[in-house]
């Protein structure tokens, strides 16, 4: 389905993306894990093609993203939904009118079937009967609900996650998590998920690729990650704040900056 | 006491600061004109933004009536007060009403008119596309096929281009109106005196030249607080600054264009 390719992304001298080749299958659940800093929200901004890669190349079903013109990116966008960290519900519309949006937008559809839409789109994330709120009104977790209608909106084949749990209450997160397994299991849709949350994303993945400093350092099933025994993979997924990924992110050497010396560069 | 050397390489950062500025400043109005440049191509291609410009236009233009009724009044009677007092001096009340309409109608209605709409809608345009930045809407319409260069830039920029002159025009007759009220009612100038010198000194140019004025800062507005909030720090912070830096840049511009433009017309 999507496909990279030596893909690097710099950010003046900070390399976030470093050689990542990745592979989302078709009717996967594919979960981008990583801590803060990995560069797994930049790996799914270039997939969704919101950036453009410094090197390398992504495929979305064999075409290339890389160069490609406005008007064929907003065909293939057809085909994709987002739902971001902060939902980005447009805050001067409704529910209604936020998931009625892309259909109103790209679609001759009159108002009954967009109304008739909406309806079932809402009632699938459990929020019918919500429509006339405006989006300052709910809280994180029904906004971010509302978020989930309107990517599934217009049935995108792929829908991306941005830290979809983050910031949300246990049963919130539950709830969001089973939406996107049933997306994947039931509608057939292929879901790309970025997040640290490591139970919520070992939970729903097909296929887990784990991050870390801009590079895959593990890429497997659920169950290959949490039976590994790579220092850094069992690490992230116990929490433990020292180890292979080190707590301090320091990069000059304690003893000489407290003695004010030049820096030297402490080795990894 | 500081050596030569030091002197000197003080000054070299000065000077240094100072070309780094000039370069930054350059390079931002290079950016803003792209930005703009590429924004209003949208105008000619499909979908049409019409009713996108249109509401903006209702927005903006609507919600500055008041404000603009308001300094259109107070405009037009303290400048019949000054201009009786100081006219008065070589009795010349008589020249009130030219003198207060050319003053409105060629320089305070565009210039007020402008800093008024950056005021009340400036800011907000500047505010509001900066938390579209912050809370990923941009990204957002991005991922449902929808340019924002399109949907959001072009119809402010547009709004502001039009609304302008239309609310000069209404700051315009409020202003004569009300020193009408002052200079006549107040003041006692003799009323087919006051309308009679309005009438012989102030010709069609002044009209147009006053509408010509406003609609260049419209645009002026339009292009530096939509550039602000689409370029601002997608943070708090970030915002902040920006509304502030679209309303200081533009109530310059706005007074350095005013110069420009006055020149070429005179």
């Amino acid at each position: 389905m999507i496909r990279t390719q030596h893909l690097s992304r710099k950010f003046g001298t900070m390399t976030a993306l470093d050689d990542v080749n990745i592979h989302v299958k078709p009717h996967e659940a594919t979960v981008i894990m990583g801590g803060s800093g990995s560069g797994k929200t930049t790996l799914l901004r270039l997939l969704a093609s919101l950036e453009c890669p410094t090197s390398g190349n992504i495929y979305f079903s064999d075409e290339s993203l890389v160069g490609i013109t406005q008007k064929r990116l907003y065909e293939l966008r057809a085909k994709m939904g987002m739902v971001f960290q902060y939902s980005a519900l447009l805050n001067s519309l409704s529910v209604f009118e936020n998931v009625a949006f892309p259909l109103r937008e790209h679609t001759d559809l009159d108002d009954f079937i967009i109304q008739t839409m909406v309806t079932m789109k809402l009632e699938q994330v459990g929020l019918r009967g919500f429509e006339h709120m405006m989006p300052s009104q709910l809280s994180g977790g029904m906004a971010k609900r509302v978020a989930f209608a309107r990517a599934i909106a217009m049935d995108p084949e792929v829908v991306f996650f941005d830290e979809p749990t983050s910031g949300l209450d246990p049963i919130s997160a539950g709830v969001i998590s089973n939406m996107i397994l049933d997306l994947t299991k039931k509608a057939k849709m292929t879901s790309i998920v970025v997040t640290h949350d490591v139970h919520a994303g070992l939970d729903i993945a097909d296929h887990v690729i784990l991050l870390w400093q801009g590079k895959v350092i593990m890429e497997g099933t659920s169950d290959m990650i949490r039976n590994s025994d790579d220092a850094r993979v069992l690490q992230f997924i116990e929490g433990r704040p020292d180890g292979p990924i080190p707590f301090s992110r320091s990069e000059t050497a304690f003893v000489d900056d407290l003695m004010h010396k030049p820096g030297t560069v402490r080795m990894a | 006491m500081m050596n030569t050397v030091e002197k000197q390489s003080m000054m070299v950062q000065w000077l240094g600061g100072l070309g780094r500025w000039c370069l930054q400043s350059i390079e931002k109005i290079g950016d803003a004109s792209v930005l703009s440049a590429v924004s209003l191509a949208y105008f000619f291609k499909r979908p049409w933004q019409g009713k996108h410009i249109v509401l903006q236009m209702y927005a903006l233009g609507v919600g500055s009536l008041i404000i603009m009724a308001i300094t259109g009044a107070f405009t037009g009677m303290v400048l019949a007060l000054q201009g009786y007092y100081t006219l008065a001096k070589f009795g010349s009340e008589s020249l009130l009403g030219s003198g207060v309409a050319l003053s409105i109608l060629r320089e305070l209605g565009p210039v007020l008119g402008a800093l008024m709409l950056i005021g009340r809608a400036g800011s907000s345009i500047t505010a509001e596309i900066g938390i579209m930045r912050v809370t990923e809407q941009l990204d957002a319409l991005q991922m449902m096929a929808i340019n924002p260069h399109a949907r959001v830039i072009l119809p402010r920029i547009i709004a502001t281009t039009l609304a302008l002159p239309l609310l000069v025009s209404i700051f315009d007759v409020i202003g004569l109106a009300a020193s009408y009220v002052v200079g006549v009612e107040l003041l006692g100038v003799n009323s087919g005196a006051f309308l009679g010198e309005m009438v012989a000194k102030v010709i069609p140019m002044d009209l147009y030249a006053g509408w010509l004025k406003a609609l260049c800062f419209g645009f002026l507005v339009g292009v530096i607080c939509t550039y602000m909030g689409y370029r601002a720090e997608p943070t708090t912070e970030g915002v902040a600054h920006a509304t502030t830096q679209a309303v200081v840049v533009s109530s310059v511009s706005i007074l350095i264009l005013d110069y420009v433009l006055t020149s070429f017309f005179l």
